[in-house]
């Protein structure tokens, strides 16, 4: 006789299957009972609150570099911390990125004492704690600056000192806000016209002269607007009044010291991303283009560097991801992005395991919406590859 | 005779690699004369400087407020782990040879001279480092210690190198128990590693960050690719989370809110606390890593070995986890030197790292707000240099060695 095809329940692989994310998922939920039940205990215990009201409580701290004042609500110190994170990404990403492609570049010239210095650079900075970078730029550059009694002013352009730096800004006139529609307009047309001679290009061959037709009608529209408008934008440069500056913008001078040193640490990363993309486009793509008599310049742009960008925009975000995760080094030094406001609401007594939770989460709600625009692009990108 | 041979070679060279074009002519005349300047800056800097506060407080910066009474426990446990690198690297390298033996391959040997000259040229910021701790210090005993470790390294690398198949298998059980001798040792004077500081606290948060994290990174990365969707999705949802944050909040979260979630009688040191914390955190990125591997490994693999007959979990002990962490080893390397840089954050929460040593040391009375940080800062600064150039060059060997990336 034949024994039972059927086979005993604990070797069947669709049960142990079932049973094993049914354990898993026990298990999981049991550890985070544990843990709320520890929290929501230990809580009650000591006497804190564990509802999110202390977001309308009053800070209790000035922030400096706003015109916040101390009784104003958690709440609010929060969104200017997260103000100030989005200050440092905004001025620093660019930063880091025209850096890192100029030493990434520079470490394949065919310069000896280029590629030598490009290396250096990548080699000292990337193998330095980036906090001990952060630090070092506020203690032993910004704070040896003159003090903000008789600060320095070069080419009259800046007024600098260990406190703030002031740098040449706008100031909005009388038609600022009709001016910037203009612009806005402008800007779209000139993207319109960018894709119609890019259109144009494809279809029939002609040149399509997309630089000169789209930026062409944004400067045009853009300078008639503002002569017509009677200038609605001035340049300001800060002026040294006694004590008291005057005009452009200002900014405190541990931001510069943070977006220096995260810039300079985060672009030796970039600088490393930019030399393996370009290395690891194929020697036959540039053999190609150049028995297609293309010149230096023409294999590099239209060869070379859209291949390495495929390669390199990946990581490249992850860098700049990096970079923001990173900004939070600013703590060292008292510059009041999200985290030391968090901080210094924790050392007022604002309830900790709260505080932490809406930092983290501030993190990584950015930190997921940008990790799924690289996956979008990836996946875009994996339809175009063959 | 040789010069005038040899100057059109060099002038050839210059004209090629210097002044091939306008472009760049203008660019080495520029940064040529910013690289005098700035080699000008620095010799000012070391020739000016009053190293005082360095000194000073060399023993608050390697080991913090470590009894200065019981240093000697400090140097035991260097020498027992100079032995531990030294007998495990010479019977890794005895082992390598025995296998290229039986594939009838010779290994090239460096002997004499030129092992020396490939020694310095792979450890030479780690040789800096040391010289300049040594220069920092007055007594002798630094200097005799340190000659003590690099002596027994080569003694134990030479002895590890000559040992037989079946004594080698003791040399490892010794290799295994040399660091927990060293801990006990460390720890026998009622000083756990939550009185530990300076840059011994910052080496052993990276070693033992590493070795809690790597069995639940392991863990972490084989859910992630499981094909059973709840354990991939509670994988997934641990790594994503973890890699979204900056390390710096879940230290706030150690210092501040893991009271909170620990059972009340359960009251952690601080350092414990920063370990806790630092293992889960560093488990994400292990996960990633090993990840990696997993996927470095061809289907055929698993596929080949199903058809054997091997039973799931052994597929993954015997044929796929093998081969996977083989090829993250050069990744896994840049894990630790991400880790070790990352240890500096622990200065913020308040532990007593090198870092914080410079704190310190610029508010002591003596050395107070007299702008020294320009001078704590880079010793501290060629501290982690030194170990993550050195770690990041020998990755690089590692990775040519095993052949990554070119099968």
């Amino acid at each position: 006789m034949i024994p039972s095809a059927r086979v005993p329940f604990w070797r069947d692989q669709r049960v142990l299957r079932v049973a094993a994310q049914v354990v898993a998922a026990l298990a999981v939920f049991f550890l985070l009972y544990v843990l709320w039940f520890n929290v929501t205990n230990n809580m009650r215990a000591r006497g804190v609150r564990t509802d999110f009201n202390f977001l309308d409580q009053p800070f209790g701290v000035r922030i400096a570099g706003s015109d916040l004042r101390p009784t104003a609500p958690v709440r609010l110190a929060l969104l200017n911390g997260i103000r100030n994170t989005f200050a440092l990404a905004i001025v620093g990403l660019p930063l880091l990125t025209i850096l890192g492609v100029l030493v990434g570049v520079g470490r394949l010239s065919t310069n000896w004492l280029v590629a030598k210095i490009s290396s250096a650079y990548v080699e000292i900075l990337r193998n330095l704690p980036p906090l001990l970078v952060v630090i070092f730029a506020f203690q032993a550059v910004i704070l040896r600056l003159p003090a903000a009694r008789n600060p320095i002013t070069p080419f009259g352009w800046f007024v600098i000192s260990n406190l703030e730096f002031h740098v040449p800004g706008f100031r909005a006139g009388d038609n600022y806000r009709p001016f910037m529609l203009v612009v806005l307009v402008a800007v779209l047309l000139g993207a319109l016209l960018w894709w119609w001679r890019t259109r144009v290009h494809e279809r029939t061959g002609t040149p399509h002269h997309r630089w000169l037709w789209s930026l062409g009608t944004i400067a045009l529209v853009g300078t008639m607007a503002y002569l017509i408008l009677g200038r609605p934008l001035t340049i300001t440069l800060p002026q040294l009044e006694g004590r008291v500056v005057d005009g452009g913008y200002r900014g405190l001078g541990a931001f510069f010291a943070v977006v220096g040193a995260l810039a300079f640490y985060t672009s030796s990363h970039v600088a490393e991303i930019v030399r393996g993309s370009i290395l690891a486009v194929p020697k036959g793509q540039t053999e190609a283009a150049s028995a297609l008599a293309l010149s230096g310049f023409q294999r590099l742009r239209f060869v070379v560097l859209p291949q390495a960008m495929r390669i390199a925009l990946p990581p490249i975000i992850n860098q700049y991801l990096n970079y923001v995760k990173n900004t939070s080094l600013a703590i060292a030094v008292g510059f009041a992005e999200v985290t030391l406001v968090a901080f210094q609401a924790i050392g007022n007594g604002q309830p900790a395991p709260q505080v932490v939770v809406l930092l983290m989460g501030s993190y990584l709600v950015f930190s997921l919406v940008i990790s799924l625009l690289v996956n979008l692009y990836n996946r875009h990108l994996r339809i175009v590859a063959r | 005779m040789t010069t005038t041979a040899s100057r059109p070679v060099a002038v050839r060279w210059v004209k090629k690699n210097l002044f091939s074009t306008p472009l760049n002519v203008f660019l080495t005349v520029v940064l040529g004369a910013a690289i005098v300047y700035l080699a000008y800056l620095v010799i000012r800097f070391l020739v000016t400087s009053n190293f005082e506060i360095l000194r000073v407080n060399l023993a608050l910066f390697m080991v913090g407020s470590f009894p200065r009474a019981q240093l000697w426990r400090v140097v035991v446990a260097l020498l027992l782990l100079a032995i531990m690198a030294g007998l495990a690297g010479g019977m890794l390298k005895a082992a390598a040879r025995e296998r290229s033996k039986d594939a009838g391959i010779r290994l090239a040997e460096v002997r004499g001279s030129r092992a020396v000259g490939s020694w310095l040229r792979r450890f030479w910021p780690l040789g800096l480092l040391v010289i300049a701790a040594l220069a920092l210090t007055r007594t002798l005993t630094p200097t005799l210690v340190a000659i003590a470790v690099v002596g027994l390294l080569v003694a134990s690398r030479w002895l590890g190198a000559h040992l037989g198949p079946i004594p080698r298998r003791v040399g490892w059980i010794v290799v295994v128990l040399l660091p927990l001798a060293a801990y006990w040792i460390l720890s026998a004077s009622g000083l756990g590693w939550d009185d530990w500081g300076g840059f011994m606290l910052n080496i052993f948060l990276t070693i033992a960050g590493i070795l809690f994290a790597f069995p639940i990174g392991v863990a972490l990365a084989l859910g992630r690719r499981s094909t059973l969707p709840v354990v991939r999705a509670f994988s997934i949802g641990y790594i994503e989370l973890i890699r979204g944050v900056p390390l710096i909040t879940l230290l706030l979260m150690a210092v501040f809110a893991l009271g909170f979630f620990l059972p009340r009688d359960l009251r952690p040191g601080s350092v414990t606390r920063v370990l806790i914390v630092i293992t889960a955190f560093e488990a994400a990125y292990i996960a990633e890593v090993v990840r990696g591997g997993l996927q470095s490994v061809p289907r055929g693999q698993s596929e080949a070995a199903q058809s054997l007959g091997l039973p799931a979990l052994k597929i993954t002990r015997l044929i796929v986890l093998p081969q996977a962490l083989r090829a993250t080893i050069p990744a896994m390397v840049g894990q630790f030197i991400s880790l070790f840089k990352d240890t500096t954050l622990v200065a913020i929460v308040g532990l007593g790292d090198i870092l914080a040593a410079s704190s310190f040391a610029n508010a002591q009375p003596a050395f107070n707000a007299q702008g020294l940080a320009r001078i704590t800062l880079p010793f501290v600064a060629l501290a982690f240099w030194a170990g993550s150039f050195a770690m990041s060059r020998e990755a690089g060997r590692l990775e040519r060695r095993l052949g990554i990336g070119e099968r």
